[in-house]
């Protein structure tokens, strides 16, 4: 089951670029929750700084609290527990190209040393079915390799991938701006699927698609979020008026 | 991003609602007009109005359209094409209600003059002047002035009202009046309907300004909710 997240006080900088700014907001559990802004307004530093991403770079600095179900990720976990916990999917599918279908899903499992063969089946299976790309390659799943399949079917092995390691937190980093409209209504869909057993955070630039999936929506600003209200709210009748400059595209 | 052609594209529509908007105002002051003076060429007139009024109707509603599809709309911009097709439906009808007057009025030819118990100008006057008010409500994009409007409708209901008493009472008490009697009966539900029109326009205004869904607010308020008695 997701659980939820709760921000406090998080600050991430880039050598001095001060990159995100007091930022406070809690995530529902179970819940889609769409992050939107112009480009360079600190949302994809955000999500990674909820999965421990952000200080991969040596010149990258976070300070603040993250909870992840109650779990303080910067003080009580070591950052591959939270990337076990918190999976990731980006915006370009990004396959391991030689290895098998079944190879891709199972990798992080191999990673952690899951050896029995009998769950490892289960475990691909179960994580294919979830991000609904079981009925397309099942009968190749040895065969044929994870770059073999089209743009939309690598970005759903992306996401069964990262289901694989039955985590509690997916975060979505404009999983289908890559994508044709048919890939990406297919994503959409696996998101409304998804969202009732993991919690969801999607960074987009897509509006719709944010007003389609999302229940929740935050618009960051200049690494501030400006706004963080239901979704409906915020594409209908947002409070702020940056927020609605920026939907209605008055700038941007 | 600024969406500048996006941004003229809304103005263009607001611009076509305004020439809607002085087309239906103009109809129903010349039907009212048309009433007072007993004057069939200016039903002519009304009668022409109504014409352009619903080919404007259609091209208003195919540009609000054409926006929805194309640009997908957001916030403010979305509320005001939702808007401008609601109040787009009620100028026509406030066009529809003026020709009904005015065919009342050509009616009215054939028969003599009748001192009636309603006073349909001052009805007239104040169904008039509350289509004057929204739409300056919606040019000025004004929700206070739109709010004004709302307030005012109870008042020209209550006239309908007292004249579909009199006039009931004289077609049952003066049967030789029957036929005066049920052609102001009917205009006087006829200002009643722009009335309602104008109350609509002005609801859509707030709706559009404020993002504030005011209809129905006083029957929803005594009303028991349907989910509650699930």
């Amino acid at each position: 089951m997701g659980v939820g997240i709760e921000v406090t006080n998080l600050n991430a900088w880039y050598g001095t670029n001060h990159t995100l700014q007091d930022i406070n907001l809690d995530i529902p559990a179970n819940h889609a929750t769409a992050l939107i802004g112009p480009s360079g307004c600190g949302k994809s530093t955000f999500v990674r700084c909820i999965n421990r991403m952000h200080e991969t770079n040596p010149i990258a600095r976070v300070t603040g609290t993250v909870l992840i179900g109650g779990l303080d990720i910067y003080a009580d976990a070591k950052p591959v527990e939270i990337r076990r916990r918190v999976g990731m999917v980006f915006q370009r599918p990004n396959p391991f190209p030689t290895m098998s279908i079944y190879d891709n899903v199972a990798a992080g499992l191999k990673l952690n040393g899951y050896s029995n063969r009998h769950a490892l089946d289960e475990i691909v299976e179960k994580s294919l079915r979830n991000s609904a790309l079981w009925d397309e390659v099942k009968d190749d799943l040895k065969k044929k390799s994870g770059a073999s399949l089209s743009g939309g079917q690598q970005q759903r092995l992306c996401i069964a991938r990262a289901l694989a390691v039955d985590p509690e937190v997916l975060l979505m980093d404009e999983p289908a701006s890559a994508l044709d409209p048919v890939s990406t209504s297919k994503i959409e869909d696996l998101i409304f699927q998804l969202k009732t057993q993991y919690t969801i955070v999607i960074v987009t630039h897509n509006m719709q698609q944010a007003a389609r999936v999302a229940e929740k929506t935050g618009f960051f600003l200049s690494g501030r979020m400006v706004e963080f209200d239901s979704t409906h709210k915020i594409f209908t009748n947002p409070s702020d008026k940056r927020t609605e400059d920026y939907i209605t595209g008055r700038f941007g | 991003m600024t969406r500048i052609r996006f941004q003229q594209s809304l103005e263009d529509l607001k611009e076509q609602l305004l020439v809607m908007a002085g087309l239906a105002e103009q109809a129903i002051q010349r039907a009212i007009e048309a009433y007072r003076v007993r004057d069939l060429s200016i039903c002519d007139l009304v009668n022409r109005s109504e014409i352009a009024i619903n080919r404007l109707e259609r091209d208003i509603d195919q540009a609000a359209l054409d926006l929805l599809a194309m640009e997908q709309p957001m916030a403010i911009d979305l509320r005001f094409i939702l808007s401008v097709i609601k109040i787009n439906a009620d100028l026509e009808r406030v066009g529809d209600s003026a020709k009904a007057i005015s065919d009342r009025v050509r009616s009215m030819e054939q028969m003599a003059q009748a001192d009636l118990p309603v006073d349909i100008p001052r009805m007239a006057a104040l169904a008039a002047e509350m289509v004057r008010k929204s739409l300056q409500s919606f040019i000025e994009a004004d929700a206070d002035l739109a709010r004004t409007v709302l307030t005012m409708d109870d008042a020209v209901d209550g006239m309908n009202r007292a004249a579909y008493k009199s006039l009931t009472k004289v077609m049952s008490e003066e049967s030789h009046l029957a036929p005066q009697a049920l052609n102001a009966l009917m205009i006087a539900r006829a200002l009643e309907r722009v009335a309602d029109h104008a109350t609509n326009i002005a609801e859509d205004v707030i709706f559009w300004v404020q993002g504030d869904d005011v209809r129905h607010f006083k029957a929803m308020k005594t009303a028991p909710d349907p989910h509650a008695m699930e």
